[in-house]
């Protein structure tokens, strides 16, 4: 005999799981990554896969030790996704066990040990940033120049080299590797003008390089405008919402523009604090994690323009040359008291003044025809 | 001000089409071609009728039938005083054979007091009186016209029509909902098609009731020949707007559908009345048209049968009462083509899962859905909210469906009231986006339960305390008057012995000194021991001093 | 040496001037809140069953509020001593078995053809939730009824059932575990 299974409504649902929405912005940051991988080398794609095989293992570990349903945690995508934000955030050419650590960490320490996916104060990838660069400055900090601009070329057998000996088959070093034709040191466009400031130059005599093209870094303004179009694509499927990735980049832009009216020769142009670094891609990639993001729009709003300010203060007097990571983290810690002073105003709970007759002083009404 | 449009500026955006809209809503696939080609059915009678003798919100009424009785269709099975009481009918002629418990249309699936009705199958009705020239009528009578037919709200909240209709307020829109916007239902639209006059001139009767300054029928725009007949049923009647509405979930909501229409806000603890508005659904409209015209209670109503695992998917006039294995029996239903057995009463969104066939078909039962297979299916065990916030975005109502969840979850219930818990109006938005497949919806009935249980049990123990503390005063007070008795007694006596002075003195001495001659006297055998006074003094004899004290008070009174 | 003295009068000075600061705010800033056992007895649940040793609970209010156990009382179970514990600033405890065990809620039923019209259960009850009067029939008033257990034992002819209270669609709260449902064939009828 048949027995009827009741269930509670709506017995609806659209098919978007968490899985597919993790799914799509992993797809959405493919052309970043074919980009980056053109510029900067095979070394992106070896950390990619170290990365995520490295979280996908330890979300696997972790939550058999917890007990917990390991197949339909892993089918979320979420450790996928966080090693991938991890991966394209350092060097290259990194030693691998850079990339292990701070996937370790940032899937076993910052995600798992607050309970596991929904339950993370911080963003996992940049938590994880944060500790590496703390911990490992020269190895975080050593980006290769872009491809067009090295003379070493690295193949992608010197790469998996290098990643695992620290020199290529060929026996050169990272450092040796990140000179360019003329014998100079590169470093990335933020660090190069960073150091330009400190030495006395101004903005103008810094940007006169070579591994600027208008202001652009070669290789960076690129990396940066495919994430772009994948984050477009991301809003456009209404997988992210628009709120962080405008807010942080008009705060970003504001704020710049500001302090380069002020004092033009100290302070980069807002179109160079936009394309150098991290900012887009921290935009719509990272900074719009929905765990440890602000869950109102309007606190979106106030999350988005606060990293936005930030970062560009990190850059400007702060001691790293880019500042995504920290702005992150930092705002992360604010989110209970935005998300505190910006609950939207729910329906029938404006209009007090408005009524034409007074209320009733009523119970709820339960009436309605549907 | 802004969002309290003028009675002008509605007006002005009704006429040129531009409606506003509400925030949030969802696109569920619509599937109502399932159900909405071919015209509304009359079935074979089944073999019996339960009908619930409550079927609207409000307040019970008493029985006017027995085990046993003949009932005719449209006979009044129930009848109140109160004006909260709405009656129901026999939906048939018949036998009474229980008037008992039967599972409800409710999504516990409980008992509730029902008769059961065995048809004779003749559907004999009652004689009927209606009030053809209703204008001429008074208020009163229309009103207790449509009371007596047992019209409550058709929509789904089963509010007593009558109580709606006698408003005293201004009312400046007649909202007429035919917007169905659950997914698969398509009751409403075949009734607007087929009996659009009909609707009209229910339309008509609360015109004329409530005096409105205009009337709206809003329907949804993926019903276009029903939003043609009602504009031809209409055409006559400038004062009555036929609008189309944007389709999107849940536009048919009543303050949803008002803020799409006006753009006001009926206020969270308020009624649509106090922003000048009132609604009623198209089947009210039909039922009232019913009751005034030909004076017929309300039987019937157009229940639509769909889902894939019906065959024959369609929109039948089904007895109110009816088992709903009778409505799945006559539309082909194939239990072998579902997952597992599953027939949902209302529609995909907000309906509940049925946990017998034997459940009845109620006055707002509006659709029966047995989904197929691989249709409907339903959610794996959630997972952890991501705070993707998807939820608020399709919240109709703007709250925060995920801080909602979490504390609710947490049983922080004072947060979640905080958070408008109440305002919650079950829509299901939020469950059918929510990536993580979290039963939201579930979470905040549960919530709400728990905080009216908590209330309630509040009250009680209120209630029990204040009984107590009452119990323990009139007990206090009763001893204390029962010794302030005593005292006044023992008072009294004093004073009376002070008063007659020695006289009374002299009296108990006296009566003392007989006490002592009876006693020697009964010493001796000689003494008539049959004396009545001699064997009083005797008993008085073993009395204790105090008694022997009111004993004498006794006789003192007596001299 | 001077300046030593200098100091602690000084220092006495200003003991002095802050202590009298504080005696005076602590007196014009007094926080007139409920009596206590005025609190612990909202807490109760009021049933007034007497499990907890006293009769009724504003009896065993005042006893904590002298500082009785948090954990005798079995009606308000694990919620309420949890209340308690946080209004008395105590560790929660769990339920002293010794008073009782945590039930659903039951009220009292009178099989009125057996009542003899005693009055003792009248007499008992400290709610005054049954109605009756000598050789008459009583009866519950269910809604009155706290189901305290106090009429059961005087009833000579043990007429009086507590049963649980009747769950219906008005006061089912939407879960399913706990409810029948799903358990009707489908094909029952069909």
């Amino acid at each position: 005999m048949t027995k009827l299974q009741v269930a509670s409504s709506p017995h609806h649902h659209n098919q978007r799981d968490t899985g597919a929405v993790m799914r799509l912005v992993v797809y959405a940051a493919i052309p970043g990554i074919a980009v980056q991988t053109y510029m900067f080398g095979y070394g992106v794609l070896v950390q990619l896969a170290l990365a995520v095989v490295t979280a996908v293992v330890t979300e696997v570990v972790i939550l058999e030790i917890r007990k917990k349903n390991t197949e339909r945690a892993v089918k979320d995508y979420s450790a996928l996704l966080c090693g991938l934000l991890l991966a394209i955030s350092i060097p290259p050419l990194a030693p691998w066990w850079i990339i292990v650590i701070g996937t370790f960490f940032s899937i076993a320490i910052v995600k798992q040990l607050y309970g596991g996916l929904g339950f993370n104060l911080f963003n996992p990838a940049m938590a994880g940033y944060v500790m590496l660069l703390i911990s490992f400055p020269v190895q975080m900090t050593a980006w290769l120049p872009p491809v067009s601009l090295t003379i070493q070329n690295v193949g992608i057998w010197d790469t998996i080299h290098t990643i695992f000996t620290g020199y290529t088959a060929t026996g050169f070093s990272i450092a040796q590797l990140q000179a360019t034709v003329d014998g100079a040191t590169m470093a990335t466009p933020l660090d190069h003008i960073k150091t330009a400031l400190s030495e006395g130059y101004i903005i103008s005599e810094g940007l006169n390089n070579k591994i600027f093209n208008a202001s652009m870094g070669v290789g960076w303004a690129p990396v940066s405008f495919a994430y772009l179009i994948g984050g477009l694509v991301l809003i456009k499927a209404k997988v992210i919402n628009w709120h962080i990735p405008a807010s942080m980049i008009i705060a970003a832009m504001a704020v710049s523009a500001v302090l380069s009216i002020y004092d033009m020769s100290t302070h980069a142009s807002p179109w160079f604090h936009l394309v150098n670094g991290s900012l887009i891609v921290g935009a719509f990639f990272i900074a719009t994690d929905p765990v440890s993001a602000s869950t109102t729009n309007r606190g979106r709003i106030v999350f988005g323009a606060l990293i936005g300010f930030w970062i560009i203060v990190i850059r400007t007097w702060g001691g790293y040359p880019d500042a995504i990571a920290f702005a992150v983290v930092l705002m992360n810690l604010a989110v209970p008291l935005i998300d505190y002073y910006t609950k939207p105003g729910t329906y029938g709970h404006q209009n007090k003044v408005r009524n034409m007759a007074k209320p009733s002083p009523a119970k709820k009404s339960q009436q309605g025809d549907k | 001000m802004k969002g309290f449009a003028s009675f002008d500026t509605v007006l002005e955006r009704l006429s040129v089409g531009r409606l506003w809209d509400f925030p949030g809503g969802v696109h569920p696939a619509q599937e109502k071609s399932l159900s909405n080609k071919e015209v509304i059915k009359n079935l074979p009678l089944p073999e019996y009728v339960y009908v619930p003798i409550k079927q609207h919100i409000g307040i019970d009424s008493e029985l006017l039938v027995t085990l046993g009785d003949k009932v005719l269709k449209g006979q009044a099975l129930t009848a109140s005083e109160n004006p909260y009481a709405v009656p129901v009918h026999a939906s048939s002629s018949g036998l009474i054979t229980a008037i008992g418990e039967h599972p409800a249309a409710h999504p516990s699936g409980l008992p509730e007091m029902t008769v059961t009705i065995t048809l004779d199958g003749k559907d004999d009705a009652i004689a009927t009186q209606g009030i053809s020239q209703y204008k001429e009528a008074s208020k009163h009578d229309i009103i207790s016209a449509i009371c007596n037919a047992g019209i409550s709200g058709l929509g789904g909240a089963g509010f007593p029509t009558h109580i709606k209709s006698n408003t005293i307020k201004p009312v400046e829109f007649l909202i007429i909902n035919g917007i169905e916007c659950e997914p698969y239902i398509s009751a409403d639209d075949r009734l607007m098609r087929e009996h659009a006059w009909q609707i009209r001139q229910g339309i008509d009767i609360l015109h004329h009731l409530i005096k409105p300054k205009r009337v709206i029928i809003a329907i949804e725009d993926n019903k276009p020949e029903a939003l043609e007949t009602m504009s031809i049923a209409c055409q006559q009647q400038s004062e009555y707007h036929v609008v189309s509405v944007p389709t999107k979930y849940p536009a048919g909501g009543e303050r949803q559908l008002i803020q799409v229409l006006t753009s006001r806000e009926v206020p969270s603890d308020g009624l649509p009345i106090d922003i000048g508005c009132v609604m009623y659904n198209v089947g009210t409209c039909f039922a009232v048209a019913d009751a005034i015209i030909e004076g017929k209670a309300l039987t019937q109503r157009v229940v639509t049968v769909t889902g894939k695992a019906i065959d024959k998917p369609q929109n039948v006039w089904a007895k109110i009462g009816t088992p709903v294995s009778h409505l799945l029996e006559n539309s082909a239903f194939d239990v072998n083509k579902q997952a597992y057995p599953r027939i949902i009463m209302g529609g995909p969104m907000m309906g509940f899962t049925l946990a017998s066939a034997k459940i009845p078909i109620v006055k707002i039962t509006n659709c029966i859905l047995a989904p197929a297979a691989k249709e409907l299916p339903s959610v794996e065990d959630e997972r952890g909210c991501i705070r993707c916030s998807a939820c608020a975005d399709a919240c109709p109502v703007s709250l925060l469906p995920q801080q909602l969840f979490w504390y609710s979850k947490a049983k922080d219930y004072d947060v979640a009231q905080e958070y408008d818990l109440f305002d919650c109006i079950e829509c299901g938005a939020c469950a059918y986006v929510c990536p993580s497949e979290i039963p939201l919806v579930h979470y905040y009935r549960q919530a709400k339960g728990d905080i009216r249980a908590q209330l309630h049990e509040k009250e009680q123990a209120e209630k029990a305390r204040i009984r107590f503390e009452a119990r323990q005063q009139r007990l206090e007070s009763e001893k204390q008057a029962r010794e302030e008795k005593h005292r006044l007694a023992a008072q009294a006596r004093t004073k009376a012995l002070n008063s007659n002075g020695g006289g009374a003195k002299d009296k108990i001495a006296a009566a003392l000194a007989r006490a002592k001659a009876k006693k020697s006297a009964q010493l001796q055998p000689s003494e008539d021991s049959v004396n009545d006074g001699a064997s009083v003094n005797a008993n008085k004899e073993k009395l204790s001093p105090s008694e022997t004290a009111s004993a004498t008070k006794a006789e003192a009174k007596n001299d | 040496m001077t300046a030593t003295l200098i100091a602690l009068a000084i220092v006495a000075f200003i003991a002095l001037i802050l202590g009298a600061g504080l005696g005076y705010a602590s007196i014009r800033f007094k926080v007139q809140s409920d009596p206590l056992v005025a609190q612990i007895d909202s807490i109760l649940p009021q049933t007034q069953c007497g499990q907890c040793g006293y009769p009724g609970c504003r009896p065993y209010a005042e006893a904590i509020a002298n500082g009785d156990e948090i954990n005798k009382c079995p009606p308000g179970g694990e919620s309420t001593i949890k209340n308690l514990a946080e209004l008395m600033g105590v560790e929660v405890k769990p339920l002293d078995g010794a008073h009782g065990v945590e039930a659903i809620k039951k009220v009292a039923f009178i099989r009125e053809d057996e009542c003899i019209g005693c009055t003792k259960c009248i007499q008992a009850c400290p709610v005054d939730a049954i109605v009756g009067a000598a050789k008459q029939m009583h009866t519950v008033i269910i809604d009155e009824c706290t189901g305290c257990d106090l009429c059961v034992d005087p009833c000579p002819v043990d007429c009086i059932d507590m049963i649980p209270l009747h769950e219906s669609t008005s006061n089912w709260k939407w879960d399913f575990s706990q409810t029948q449902v799903g358990d009707i064939p489908v094909r029952q009828s069909l």
